[in-house]
């Protein structure tokens, strides 16, 4: 069932400047969705005219089947959790929660039982007459989710609301705001710069890139099969290889003159193309396997868990990971660009072929 | 007890070695707090002995029986050109022209302020700055002018002709404005989604963050209010309505004559007049250090 529909939503500002080019997609009732891209890509321009906050200059945003493009964003049944909280200071984190529903003219008791359950829902029971001021980083969040969760809002919004927190916590925060999603299973917006977050957090992701969508798919369908070069550059870290080489239609992709390797599949198109492979597909094979490319290990980088060969084919950069329990390869190394893995993508528009 | 202070004295003895630039620069700031405190001392010594000892010793740094006498004729005895005004009742005033000045003023500077900051207005950049140039203008340089349109509108002689005029400059906008500017973005954003509208936002939000600089304004303003002089002769000709501060000057002259001047009540008058601004000062002062201790933003 949709949820939330955005029909060819834009958002030009006075100064001119197109922050969102014309944008459609549908968000499923109980969806988490992922809108990651770099920074002044359009992902909370699109988030905060999806909360009322900034104006819609094009297209119809539905939520819950109601056109709510002039609708103020406290009767659009959302809540939003910002990037540095926005608690109220002067209010105790009780009196944080319970602002909006006293402003909704919910009863005493009502807001005292929901801020209660909300509150132990998020283990801030013995904080509840505190101020912001007196939490860490990792209680304000909390805070902050408490506050949309009260309202069992039908849209959760949030603007990156781990960015303020150290790299242990952000890991620990992930996974709780996940769960409480599950449990709610209230349908949620999510935006981040952080492709690990999207990775990880995601139904769907939605990518972006300069104020328009480059991919919409689940985690792995934009981790296997990227769109583009963009998103397979952006999303994992380290990001796809692509390695620039030519396609003549005869099924051999040629990294050189001389060096080529069967290509992926067929495509319609003949010339130059980039080649894009995930470090952790490419094997290390021996000099005599029929598709054997020799590599030049420059340095290695140590994961722990794995390791990071940074090295060179032919002319081109190319980064493989293998696991810890590979032995770090010496003198001559060979690798093999699996045809399974392989991605061919046009180098001037960045689609994938 | 005595063993303790004996060795926390050894302590700071070896520990410390004493360093001159410490002891000028204490030395200085002690000359400097004598050289304020000293004269205000004097005067309220000198409240406790008789007229006629300063007329003929001038002030006087040792008690005499007097002390209560003076307060009490200051405060209660009848005067005045019309024979019924009482130090307590230019006090009253006084303080009705500093707490309206002030309260009149940060609502004013508040609620302009909000609107510039929080409002698309069209020309709110523009309103800024006019409101701004009025601190070019005090009510000094425009004292005429006003004259005549509070006199005009017949405001003479009222507490609203004495308040309202004052009121009217840029200081306390400037300050909120400054201060909401300061107010993160998304704070707004959030009332807004918690529901809050323009007005329930400014009572809930903005005005309970904004407590600090109430009372820092409060402090400037009260003081700046009880202090004045000039607007105050000018527009109450009414001895009901003197100021204490306009009204000192008033009582001695009516009191001078043939007789010994009322020295002693004058000078006990000065003390109650100093009095409330050096309060408020002490009490809001605290407060306001609290306040910027407990940091909110």
């Amino acid at each position: 069932m949709v949820h939330v529909s955005l029909e060819s939503i834009s958002k030009v500002y006075p100064n001119g400047v197109r922050a969102v080019q014309p944008t459609s997609f549908n968000i499923e009732k109980g969806e988490f969705i992922v809108l990651v891209g770099p920074s002044g890509c359009g992902k909370s321009t699109l988030l905060r005219m999806m909360a009322g906050l900034e104006e819609i200059t094009e297209g119809d945003l539905s939520i819950a089947g109601r056109v709510v493009n002039d609708i103020d964003p406290a009767e659009r049944d959302i809540a939003m959790v910002f990037q540095n909280y926005a608690l109220y200071p002067h209010m105790t984190v009780y009196n944080n929660m319970a602002y909006g529903l006293r402003n909704r003219g919910m009863g005493k008791t009502e807001i005292d039982k929901a801020v209660k359950e909300a509150a132990t829902m998020l283990n801030l029971t013995e904080y509840l007459e505190r101020r912001p001021s007196q939490l860490s980083g990792g209680q304000r969040q909390r805070v902050a989710m408490g506050r949309a969760i009260v309202r069992s809002p039908s849209l959760f919004l949030f603007d990156e609301p781990l960015s303020n927190l150290d790299a242990k916590l952000r890991g620990q925060m992930r996974i709780e705001i996940k769960a409480l999603q599950r449990r709610l299973g209230v349908t949620s917006v999510y935006v981040t710069h952080d492709q690990v977050e999207a990775m990880t957090m995601a139904d769907r992701i939605i990518v972006l890139n300069g104020g328009r969508i480059e991919q919409i798919g689940t985690p792995a369908e934009v981790y296997h099969q990227p769109a583009s070069t963009f998103v397979a550059s952006f999303m994992g870290a380290p990001p796809m290889n692509l390695l620039p080489a030519r396609y003549n239609g005869n099924g051999r992709v040629h990294l050189s003159e001389t060096v080529h390797i069967e290509a992926p599949g067929q495509a319609n198109y003949s010339g130059d193309i980039r080649l894009g492979v995930r470090p952790e597909n490419v094997g290390i094979v021996g000099a005599s396997h029929p598709d054997a490319l020799r590599f030049d290990l420059e340095f290695v980088e140590e994961l722990g868990a794995g390791r990071l060969l940074h090295g060179k084919v032919g002319e081109s950069g190319l980064i493989v990971h293998i696991p810890h329990t590979d032995p770090i390869p010496s003198d001559e190394v060979y690798v093999d660009l699996p045809k399974s893995a392989l991605l061919m993508f046009d180098p001037a528009t960045g689609a994938r072929l | 007890m005595a063993v303790m202070t004996d060795t926390d004295r050894t302590v700071a003895r070896t520990g410390r070695p004493v360093r001159w630039s410490v002891v000028i620069d204490h030395a200085i700031l002690i000359a400097g707090s004598l050289m304020m405190i000293l004269p205000v001392f004097a005067v309220f010594i000198s409240t406790s002995i008789s007229d006629v000892e300063i007329y003929r010793e001038g002030l006087n740094l040792s008690l005499g029986p007097h002390m209560a006498e003076n307060f009490d004729k200051a405060l209660f005895l009848k005067g005045g050109f019309t024979g019924e005004i009482t130090g307590s009742s230019m006090l009253i005033n006084s303080f009705i022209l500093g707490i309206g000045f002030a309260l009149g003023k940060i609502l004013i500077g508040m609620t302009a302020a909000y609107a510039i900051v929080y409002f698309r207005l069209r020309f709110a950049t523009f309103a800024f700055w006019i409101i701004f140039t009025t601190l070019l203008l005090p009510l000094e340089v425009r004292i005429l002018p006003t004259y005549e349109v509070v006199q005009g509108l017949g405001l003479a002689n009222t507490y609203t002709g004495l308040i309202l005029p004052l009121v009217a400059s840029a200081t306390a906008t400037f300050f909120f404005r400054q201060f909401f500017l300061s107010v993160p973005e998304e704070l707004v954003e959030a009332a807004r989604i918690d529901g809050a509208g323009p007005v329930k936002f400014f009572i809930d939000i903005l005005v309970p963050l904004s407590r600090t600089m109430v009372a820092a304004i409060f402090i400037i303003m009260f003081v700046y209010g009880w202090n004045q002089y000039l607007w105050p002769t000018l527009i109450t000709t009414d001895e009901s309505l003197f100021t204490l501060v306009r009204g000192i000057k008033q009582i001695i002259q009516n009191l001078d004559g043939a007789n010994v001047p009322e020295y002693g009540r004058a000078l006990a008058l000065a003390i109650i007049a100093i009095l409330p601004p050096v309060l408020v000062v002490v009490i809001f002062q605290s407060w306001f250090v609290k306040g910027l201790v407990e940091s909110d933003k």
